[in-house]
């Protein structure tokens, strides 16, 4: 549905992507996940026709998106970041204008059911001005939906709600995911795992890796990084620490807690906890680090530096 | 064609709950009316003086054309620069819409909003014409044997010109800029350039430079033609161009702005 081959485009001097390849199949939520500047928005906005690139291709629905611009923004829904709505419309007039101008047949009926499946039909008649930013989210998602597109593409759709409301729209957009092709970015490394079926890591305008989120997750968690905390002084806790087969990498922080890291599979937390206790210390906390997206990349960059090719 | 009604009429609907639309038609209603009324006191009081003289329609007409200047560019700074601004531009500019649809729609609805107001002064060629239905006087004339039809229609006509070029250059200038107080400077003042300066280099100058010149000045199209009930080619030309200019500078920037 969508394919993309050596999408690069310049802002000036500074390269926003840098030849692009991938592509995404009918029926798959595909995730961007990267972080801001990394050219997300950049790569939607020429996939939805906005703007053309520097240099490549890219075809949505089997169009080009610089040839036949109107085709693909026929068939693609949506929704940008700063979620482009009109304050001084009501919802319900907000999305018979877009219907309109997608010269959709009985548009307010239309609108009227796109709103429904927003869950926003008791606000049909308010103005969008008096939306709170969850309403507001939501209304651009039936904006890009309502002329029932073949090709979604969501930049950063639950930025900006709260925690029940990002529930809610993930779960919108899982099931709009289930015929449909949805493009999605986001700068959150679990939300690409819980909606997308592949995930595309995009830093610095190029693709890190590209994988589905299970196997990124068991590639990047070779092995846990743990924190150790005990009560009172931690004098010679990280040499404690050191001295257990299978601990490696250990770091004393500047709080006196003691990070260490051990290869999956060989959980040696048991062994320094007693190290720890027999060490006369009182153990407080002993806790795994998740990785940050931050680390992840500079894991994934650090691969590619090394010669070995992200499968 | 459907997209550029689409967006006229989005625009029109938009007129109706912005507090600068009122104002100008407010502004325009008022003026024009006081002008009127004024009118009417001289004839009146001037009436065995004024040998044959009548109040004209072209009273009113004429008054549009500095009434137009400071006022449309009030109305078209927001056409594209707040769309740019509020990122709705994303949300067109990626709609199946067309460039010029959308830059043609824009324009078409301040014009339709212009228009509204030109129709409300209608009531005044009525008030000094009279209504009779048959031979039944609803109201009574102003002026016997009621007013020249033909010029009211010439210069209505320039009005609408008016309207039109203006609104055009002022949507090109709009979709130039992302503020709409910027849009609204260089709007007025390329309105005040065509208007009132642009006039003078003619009347300095000699042979083709100086035709040039009085081929540019806005006022002469208007006021030693139209408003004066003669309607030629070369005017309707003027008109016409400036507002393909207009249209046409705003499509390209709208086109720019993707290559940005």
């Amino acid at each position: 549905m969508i394919q993309v081959n050596g999408l690069t485009k310049d802002y000036g001097v500074r390269r926003a992507i840098d030849s692009l390849t991938f592509d995404a199949e009918q029926g798959e939520i595909v995730g961007f996940l990267g972080p801001n500047g990394a050219g997300k928005t950049t790569t939607m906005r020429i996939l939805t026709g906005y703007m053309p690139p520097t240099e490549g291709t890219a075809t949505v629905a089997g169009y080009d998106v610089v040839e036949e611009s109107l085709e693909v923004r026929r068939r693609v829904g949506y929704l940008p970041e700063t979620v482009p709505l009109y304050n001084d419309m009501t919802g319900l007039q907000y999305l018979k204008f877009m219907a309109d101008l997608r010269h959709i047949p009985d548009a307010e009926e239309q609108a009227y059911e796109t709103l429904e499946r927003v869950n926003l039909q008791e606000r049909a008649d308010s103005y969008i001005g008096t939306f709170s930013k969850g309403m507001r989210q939501r209304v651009g998602l039936a904006q890009a939906l309502i002329h029932r597109p073949e090709v979604l593409i969501l930049d950063e759709p639950t930025i900006g709600l709260d925690p029940a409301q990002v529930v809610e729209m993930r779960s919108v957009i899982r099931e709009i995911g289930k015929d449909r092709t949805v493009l999605l970015s986001t700068h959150i490394l679990t939300e690409a795992q819980q909606i997308c079926d592949r995930v595309l890591i995009i830093n610095k305008g190029k693709i890190v890796t590209e994988d589905t989120p299970e196997n990124l997750q068991s590639r990047l968690v070779g092995s846990q990084r743990v924190v150790v905390r005990v009560r009172g002084d931690a004098d010679g806790l990280s040499a404690r620490v050191t001295k257990v087969k299978g601990v490696r990498d250990v770091e004393s922080k500047a709080d006196g807690s003691v990070e260490f890291e051990f290869r999956a599979g060989e959980d040696v937390r048991p062994q320094v906890a007693k190290a720890v206790v027999q060490g006369g210390y009182e153990l407080l906390e002993m806790r795994p680090i998740g990785l940050s997206l931050e680390e992840i990349f500079l894991e994934l960059t650090r691969d590619n530096a090394s010669g070995k090719k992200p499968s | 064609m459907r997209n550029i009604w689409t967006i006229a009429k989005r625009e029109y609907d938009h007129y109706f709950i912005s507090p600068i639309a009122y104002v100008v038609a407010f502004m325009i209603l008022l003026t024009i009316g006081i002008i009127f009324a004024i009118n009417i006191l001289y004839f009146i009081q001037n009436a065995f003086q004024a040998f044959g003289q009548v109040p004209e329609i072209t009273s009113i007409t004429g008054a549009f054309g500095f009434l137009l200047v400071l006022s449309i560019p009030a109305i078209t700074m927001r056409l594209l620069a707040d769309e740019a601004r509020m990122g709705t531009l994303e949300l067109l500019l990626t709609a199946p819409v067309r460039d010029y649809e959308l830059v043609i729609g824009k324009w078409l609805g301040g014009l339709l909003f212009v228009l509204s107001i030109v129709a409300v002064t209608l009531v005044f060629p009525i008030v000094l014409n009279g209504i009779a239905i048959g031979n039944f006087t609803l109201l009574p004339p102003l002026v016997s044997p009621g007013i020249d039809r033909q010029l009211m229609l010439s210069s209505y006509l320039g009005v609408i010109l008016l309207a039109a070029s203006f609104l055009a250059l002022g949507v090109g200038i709009s979709a130039i800029f992302t503020n709409q107080v910027a849009a609204f400077f260089v709007t007025l003042s390329t309105f005040v350039v065509l208007w009132w300066l642009i006039g003078f280099p003619a009347s300095v100058l000699q042979g083709t430079a100086s035709e040039v010149f009085r081929y540019l000045d806005m006022q002469a199209h208007f006021y030693n033609a139209l408003n004066r009930g003669s309607i030629n080619l070369s005017d309707l030309v003027y008109f016409f161009s400036l507002i393909a200019l207009g249209l046409f500078t705003g499509t390209t920037a709208v086109e720019v702005r993707r290559w940005r």
